[in-house]
């Protein structure tokens, strides 16, 4: 029965409608499979106990010819970044050490309400600050990708959602969350050749996702196939009085976007995305390999230019760690996690926050205080949201051309885990060029595995960057990209079948 | 305003974290760069931009009624405190 983890969410659901194994079964193989790949550290917390009775429950209502859920006995991974009831969320912080959430956030819940099975919390870069998933507390992810010149390096799986997507790459789930602030669901989904979408900002409840960044976080899916993210997205979005900054609008139905058909459609190339220095060959070699390929199947590819990408890296720069220390302000030690003593509050408060926290989050949070400083906050904070309308405004003038644009996901392949660009903060940024824009802007962008690369044989993706609450366009070119780049969609099974 | 040592000492302050003398000088270092490397944003003309906070700011903020829609949860809320008491959280004495 091992095979079942080699399935998509769609084969997956098909034969569970056919009776040709149970969720039981298939949740099995699952928690299986992950007992096989635990040196990839993708879990820091696995519920094979909770997963196996949701499992029975999905059975049981299947059985009883109840109505069923989208996902119904579909396994998925969950980011440590939603709050489950009654299981441990640390954001893979030691600050929020055996913090169990009295509540269920909006995405698990609804995730759960259509039938799906939580297999475990998977590892992230500590509070979602990172490109690599080297700032966890729980410790480095490897990517189950192999560099074809040097199999034995621990490659990275990119973050902040590394966890989910060594997961989802390798089969410990069939599908897994994300959260995507500045592009934590795209750099992954490219690193470890899965699809990662993160929708457009207001589409998804934010209500019980730990907060990074309020005015950017969004929560995503990550899948082996874009088919796979029609069915998750759907299963997630919405509506939520608990989340004032979600649109009240309906979600469309997701898989009748999967037309196959780009006939007609407009597909806008940034000229500003294609840096001489900056971009690796083998990326743009993918891209515009892919751009042919789309135009050979009736696209119209259109230059297009947003001169203000340059400065969308500061921009997001300022304006993250802004949100982030005032967010992270609530860790002190009294409500929940961690406490270190102290003789006076306030040196509760601050021998709790120095041991709790990791370096990159001290510095974000040192950095966010400091823009947020009179004198600074009019030349620095101010001045970023000013040029954060600057880039929506480019963006929106765009979409008059063109109904998505193409660009790449990531400059480059994942790196090693030892490479000396992780040791230095201000190139680690960099990962995030291609990425920031439209968090910035807040638009649905899709990372689609398009290409290996050929020079060391990993994986590329493309994002699909579209207009504001069409997620619908961005996947049917996704699943036109999928389709006509060949890649695989099996699992690399790293603990063998 | 500079970055220096003090000004690192007191962003440590207002963060409620403790940077350890041996550190100061690579926080001194990094936020200089950082506070460097974002000036490049000086060049973009932003007059009569207005800033923006949020993406969906010309949606309508929805209204719910006024009421309790949960409760008599305090024992939840209370659970994961580090330090409790009869319902409370207990803090280090704050009045003499």
């Amino acid at each position: 029965m091992t095979d079942l983890v080699e399935l998509t969410v769609a084969e997956a659901l098909d034969g569970l409608n056919k009776k040709e194994f149970t969720s039981v079964e298939l949740t099995q193989a699952h928690l299986d499979e992950m007992a096989k790949a635990r040196e990839l550290n993708a879990y820091v917390i696995e519920t094979p106990e909770l997963a196996l009775e949701r499992a029975k429950a999905s059975d049981e209502r299947r059985q009883r010819g109840e109505k069923l859920g989208k996902m119904e006995g579909i396994p998925v991974g969950m980011k440590d970044l939603y709050c489950t009831k009654g299981v441990r969320t640390t954001a893979c912080s030691h600050i929020l050490d055996n913090f169990v959430p009295p509540y269920e956030s909006t995405v698990s819940l609804n995730l759960q309400n259509n039938g799906s099975v939580m297999l475990g919390k998977t590892n992230m870069d500590e509070f979602a600050m990172g490109t690599a998933n080297l700032t966890s507390y729980f410790g480095a992810v490897r990517n189950p990708h192999k560099d074809k010149n040097n199999p034995d390096k621990f490659l990275i799986p990119g973050g902040s959602s590394g966890g989910s997507a060594a997961a989802v790459s390798a089969g410990l789930c069939m599908c897994a969350t994300g959260s995507d602030t500045g592009g934590s669901i795209r750099t992954p989904a490219s690193f470890c050749g899965i699809v990662g979408m993160k929708p457009t900002y207001g589409r998804c409840s934010r209500y019980g996702m730990i907060a990074f960044a309020s005015s950017l976080d969004q929560a995503g899916t990550m899948t082996r196939t874009v088919h796979d993210t029609a069915i998750m997205l759907e299963s997630m979005a919405g509506y939520d009085p608990k989340d004032s900054t979600v649109v009240n609008i309906p979600v469309p139905n997701y898989e009748k976007a999967l037309t196959g058909d780009i006939r007609g459609l407009k597909i806008g190339i940034p000229r500003e995305y294609n840096p001489d220095k900056g971009l690796n060959s083998d990326v743009r070699h993918v891209w515009e390999k892919t751009a042919e390929k789309l135009k050979a199947a009736g696209a119209e590819i259109v230059e297009i230019s947003l001169p203000s990408t340059k400065y969308a890296l500061p921009t997001y720069y300022l304006i993250a760690p802004a949100e982030a220390s005032s967010n992270l302000a609530r860790y002190d030690g009294v409500k929940y996690g961690l406490r270190v003593d102290g003789k006076s509050l306030d040196e509760m408060y601050t021998n709790t926050r120095t041991a709790g926290f990791g370096k990159e989050v001290k510095r974000r949070i040192m950095i966010g205080t400091c823009i947020l400083l009179e004198g600074y906050y009019e030349t620095c904070y101010l001045k970023a949201q000013k040029v954060r309308r600057l880039l929506c405004q480019e963006f929106a003038e765009a979409y008059k051309k063109v109904d998505v644009i193409l660009a790449p996901a990531a400059p480059e392949t994942a790196f090693g885990k030892d490479d000396d660009s992780t040791k230095d903060p201000l190139k680690m940024q960099l990962y995030d060029i291609f990425t920031v824009p439209s968090s910035l802007a807040g638009l649905p962008a899709l990372s689609v595995p398009a290409g290996f690369s050929d020079i060391n044989g990993l994986p590329i993706g493309l994002q699909v960057i579209g207009n504001t609450f069409n997620e619908e366009t961005v996947l049917r070119v996704a699943g036109v990209i999928e389709s006509v780049s060949g890649m695989p969609y099996r699992p690399l099974r790293i603990g063998g079948k | 305003m500079a970055i220096d040592k003090e000004m690192v000492k007191r962003l440590g302050i207002l963060s409620r974290l403790r940077i350890p003398d041996e550190n100061m000088d690579e926080m001194v270092n990094e936020l200089t760069k950082i506070i460097g490397w974002v000036d490049q944003l000086n060049d973009v003309n932003t007059d009569n931009i207005i800033p923006m906070n949020s993406v969906v700011e010309d949606m309508n903020l929805p209204e719910r009624v006024d009421q309790v829609t949960d409760g008599n949860i305090r024992d939840d809320v209370i659970k994961n405190a580090p330090d409790q008491m009869d319902g409370y959280f207990l803090v280090p004495k704050v009045v003499e």
